[in-house]
């Protein structure tokens, strides 16, 4: 145990080991944690083992889980978006205006996931285009975009959405599977075809793992960079369809902190924030995982922040607990 | 390249200047030494952690956590404060930075030891500091009633025709000013953000540099948090929510890179004071204040992408030196 000359450029130890294995027991780590807090739950609470409960659960999650998988691909690449909150208050914002001009369901579907897109893709110009930081660049349009929602709304809100609309965040497919968990569970499944079956999941990870050497090798870094971020805001997009119609209103303070936990949802799920590796599995289970903890400690009457507390300290925790563990072995060995 | 940056902050300041003399031909009464003062004294708080997140974006790092940090400072301290108004405040703002630099040091240990990214860091303990202060306080505030006047009091004297908060902002500036020039754990900030495996070879420790940096942001932020209870005279669990972006962005706006290594105190200084006239201004040109997110939104982007400019040319100052010419 020496000092690391770099920090945080611990790529090449981890490829030494079979990838597949490392993989595996993330996920069934993931898996372990998920079970323990179901039951728990179930102890704690006699109202959790029931399928309106269960249903209701899913609803904590799926639209930040639906920015996650999109803000996975974006952090394999080694860049972040920070401005996907924003991207939601924009579009649902956009959305209202929309409303007021008498749109109906089908353009209002249409307005939010074109803003959602339209966002994403400056974003992506300004990261790809210009060379910019993404970090810095999506604090900045973070700033930008809610603060158009707060010029167009000031301390107002948009309300009177159609009911057909509202079908989106409230209605149900099938007994207790609601859309919302039926369209996340479709594009999580698209995402995982995408990224561990395609050629452009492998240049997701080239990327990731060596921008340069990618690039020799004829991956156009740029351009795939400029795709994910505007799949970002297209994920966004769909996400304020969502959040919108379940509310049923637009506040300009729509959707606050969403793209902290979409980011936690990411990394807790096992993808490196330093980028070139994770799963979209992993980050289904993180997201179900966040989505069992808030829900069972809301059971419990635990306030919304006191829960920020255990979501903050299961990231620290999961992330710290493999690092710990290595080093304890190096010690041993 | 230490003539890029001084042309960058004389940009800034000229920027800075732009807006002052545009509201005054408006109401003249705004560039008054009165209402530049007050904008300065508005900003000190700002001004002192933008010098804190410096010197972690320095190290190629981010502190995420500084405003719940700031929060969960203040709140100990009201509390302390309304429960035994005896104890003196003096040694109230020393337990802040104590406070504070325990806070940042927990960041900062994990960033050393366990060599978990930054980001990945404070994220996580901005929501555990923020959900600390509502598991201290039970949701209840603590008001101006609960205080003690030396409490309130103590920032609002003033020496020499200055409130005693920007004098905390002129001490704390001037101390991270001489940190950073003439000390070596202030060179060994710049030196691991430029180059962290050179560093490591002239004899510096990357993680501890880092722990280090963290502590003083914690510092910083603690005693922001003692400053900014007192200044509003309300501690609860919404203080300063959402801020450790603007702290950021002050920061950028400032021209520090976001990619460690370049940056200057007098550039966090004027980033903050930009921010700070700006938003002073707006109310005065009769602008509603909803715009202020839009436009310091503006201004990160397009500071960003002239600071990238400005850093894409590094490689060429000889020319950059002949096009001045």
């Amino acid at each position: 145990m020496t000092d690391t000359t770099t920090t945080g450029r611990q790529l090449p130890d981890r490829l030494d080991n079979p990838v597949k294995s490392a993989v595996l027991s993330w996920e069934s780590l993931l898996v372990l944690v998920a079970l323990a807090i179901f039951i728990a739950n179930s102890f704690a609470s006699p109202y959790f083992l029931n399928e309106w409960s269960l249903s209701d659960m899913t609803f904590n999650f799926t639209e930040k889980a639906l920015i996650a998988l999109a803000m996975a691909l974006v952090i394999i690449t080694g860049e972040i978006d920070l401005s996907v909150a924003s991207i939601i208050a924009l579009a649902s914002t956009m959305m209202g205006l929309a409303l007021q001009a008498g749109a109906d369901t089908p353009m209002l579907v249409a307005v939010g996931v074109g803003v959602g897109i339209l966002c994403g893709a400056f974003n992506g110009f300004l990261i790809t285009g210009l060379k910019l930081p993404s970090i810095v660049v999506t604090i900045g349009t973070m700033s930008l975009f809610r603060g158009i929602a707060y010029i167009v709304l000031g301390d107002q809100s948009f309300k009177g959405y159609p009911v057909d609309f509202s079908w989106f965040g409230q209605g149900y497919v099938f007994w207790v599977i609601s859309f919302e968990l039926v369209l996340f569970l479709v594009c999580a499944l698209i995402f995982y075809v995408v990224l561990h079956h395609t050629n452009f999941g492998r240049r997701v990870f080239a990327i990731g793992n060596n921008a340069t050497a990618a690039r020799f090798s004829g991956v156009r870094v740029d351009r795939i960079k400029f795709v994910l971020f505007c799949l970002t805001g297209l994920m966004s997009g769909i996400a304020a369809v969502l959040l919108t119609a379940r509310l049923g209103s637009t506040r300009p303070s729509i959707a606050q902190g969403f793209e902290l936990e979409a980011v936690t949802m990411v990394v807790l799920g096992g993808v490196s924030i330093l980028g070139g590796s994770g799963t979209i599995i992993g980050v289904v289970l993180a997201a179900l995982i966040m989505g069992l903890v808030t829900f069972g400690l809301g059971l419990l009457n635990v306030p919304g922040i006191v829960m920020s507390i255990f979501i903050g300290s299961l990231l620290i925790v999961v992330i710290a607990l493999p690092i710990l563990f290595r080093m304890w072995r190096q010690r041993k060995a | 390249m230490n003539r890029l940056l001084k042309t960058r902050e004389l940009w800034l300041a000229l920027g800075i200047l732009a807006v002052i003399v545009l509201v005054t031909l408006r109401f003249p009464r705004f560039s008054q030494p009165g209402n530049l003062l007050t904008i300065f004294n508005d900003t000190s708080i700002l001004m002192m952690l933008a010098l804190g997140q410096m010197a972690v974006i320095l190290t190629r790092s981010i502190d995420l956590s500084m405003a719940s940090n700031l929060a969960l400072t203040g709140m100990i301290v009201a509390m302390i404060n309304a429960a035994a108004p005896g104890v003196p405040i003096p040694l109230l703002i020393a337990g802040s930075v104590v406070i504070g630099s325990a806070l940042g040091a927990f960041n900062g240990i994990l960033v050393w030891k366990l060599d978990i990214p930054p980001i990945v860091v404070t994220l996580g303990t901005l929501t555990i500091f923020r959900g600390l202060v509502f598991v201290i306080s039970g949701g209840a505030w603590v008001n101006a009633a609960q205080m003690s006047q030396e409490f309130i009091q103590l920032q609002r004297g003033t020496f020499i025709g200055l409130p005693i908060l920007s004098w905390f902002a002129i001490v704390v500036a001037t101390l991270v000013y001489l940190l950073m020039t003439r000390t070596a754990a202030g060179r060994a900030f710049y030196a691991i953000g430029v180059n962290p495996t050179a560093a490591v070879y002239t004899g510096i420790n990357v993680g501890r540099t880092k722990f280090l940096a963290f502590v003083l942001a914690g510092a910083i932020a603690g005693l922001c948090g003692y400053l900014w209870i007192s200044r509003y005279v309300i501690a609860s669990v919404e203080v300063a929510g959402g801020y450790e972006l603007t702290i950021v962005a002050a920061c950028v706006i400032g021209g520090v890179s976001i990619a460690g290594g370049i940056g200057t105190v007098a550039g966090a200084l004027l980033g903050a004071l930009f921010l700070g006239v700006v938003n002073n201004a707006l109310p005065v040109i009769g602008v509603s204040p909803f715009w202020q997110m839009a436009i310091s939104g503006t201004a990160i982007l397009v500071a960003v992408v002239l600071n990238g400019r400005s850093e894409k040319t590094k490689g060429r100052i000889i020319l950059k030196k002949a096009e001045a010419a």
